[in-house]
């Protein structure tokens, strides 16, 4: 029995890494669960980039479920992103809301004209203070809020066709059944 | 001399410190005990994006930010507590770099006095077999067993 103890806590050691191991791959590490999640979306009022005169709210925006995308011209990976959500944006079954996050609203018009706009709402956050109470720390974010104004999920880093089609489309189909 | 030399060391310590802070971000501190509040809080929190930074010494947009709605917080006469907890609602406990005594945190705080006590009953155990073993008629092939023993 003494003699196996080295090899008992060697295998409990390496069990140890192990786990580690397939924890990590499996998780991203710089992902921070949000807190905000099955909660109420924080109040917001933002003007719209095309009509700054215009402005939209939680309140305003309750009603359907829609898709929350934090984004802007100076994130890398939003670039990565968008080609995703050009293309599947009307497959989505959700509309698709832009969260211009601390942009010049020229450079935001500028680089959607050069890549092309997938939202059907899209709002600025030129100081980003909204964000703070949405959580917001590295773009691109988003999150699906319901048609009660909760957030039901939340991704963060850019939307690849994994993540749309094995988390964020089974998210959006189970709120859609849910009933009204 | 020598305590010159310190005071002097001090001094020029204390000045690199303060220039280096006007220098990255001169907000407007009704008093020195107010600074120090804001630099000692700001000490205590993590940047959520960069992860093994304090919000103090980050330089990332998001820390900045943070450490702006932080002073402002302040001015609006806001405790350290209500402070920390404006921003766990926001970004998770996270961003506590002491996390609280809870239920799911129970393993960490203490998980490390429980391996101690582990490892402190595996040394009472084998101390006692030893002496056991090596006080009636100590047979030496045991001895020389354990001695092969030696991990």
């Amino acid at each position: 029995m003494t003699r196996l103890l080295p090899f008992i806590g060697f295998l409990l050691l390496a069990g140890l890494l192990g786990f580690g191991i397939w924890w990590n791959t499996g998780h991203d590490q710089t992902a921070i669960p949000s807190p905000l999640i099955n909660k109420s979306a924080p109040d917001f009022k933002l003007p719209l980039l095309y009509e700054p005169t215009q402005t939209i709210s939680r309140e305003s925006m309750m009603g359907k479920p829609y898709l929350l995308n934090v984004f802007a011209s100076w994130c890398i990976e939003c670039g990565v992103e968008h080609p995703v959500l050009q293309a599947e944006a009307p497959t989505l079954g959700v509309a698709l809301v832009g969260y211009n996050y601390k942009d010049a609203p020229d450079d935001a018009k500028a680089w959607l004209a050069a890549h092309g706009n997938p939202y059907s709402v899209l709002m600025t956050d030129t100081s980003g203070q909204t964000a703070i109470d949405f959580g917001v720390y590295a773009a691109p974010e988003s999150f699906l809020v319901d048609a009660h104004g909760v957030i039901r999920y939340k991704h963060i880093g850019p939307i690849t066709m994994d993540v749309l089609n094995n988390e964020l489309k089974p998210a959006i189909a189970a709120l859609q059944q849910e009933p009204r | 001399m020598r305590s010159l030399l310190r005071v002097l060391l001090l001094a020029s310590l204390l000045f690199a410190g303060a220039a280096i802070a006007q220098a990255i971000e001169p907000l407007p501190f009704k008093d020195h005990a107010e600074e120090l509040r804001y630099q000692h809080l700001t000490a205590q929190l993590r940047c959520p994006m960069c992860q093994n930074e304090t919000l103090a010494d980050s330089n990332a947009p998001i820390a900045r930010d943070l450490r702006n709605q932080i002073f402002q917080l302040m001015q609006h006469g806001q405790s350290d507590a209500q402070i920390k907890q404006y921003l766990v609602d926001r970004y998770s406990e996270f961003v506590l770099y002491d996390p609280p005594v809870a239920r799911n945190t129970w393993l960490l705080w203490f998980g490390p006095l429980l391996i101690l006590l582990v490892g402190a009953g595996v040394v009472v155990a084998t101390i006692r077999k030893r002496s056991r073993a090596a006080t009636p008629a100590a047979s030496p092939a045991v001895n020389t067993l354990d001695e092969g023993d030696d991990w």
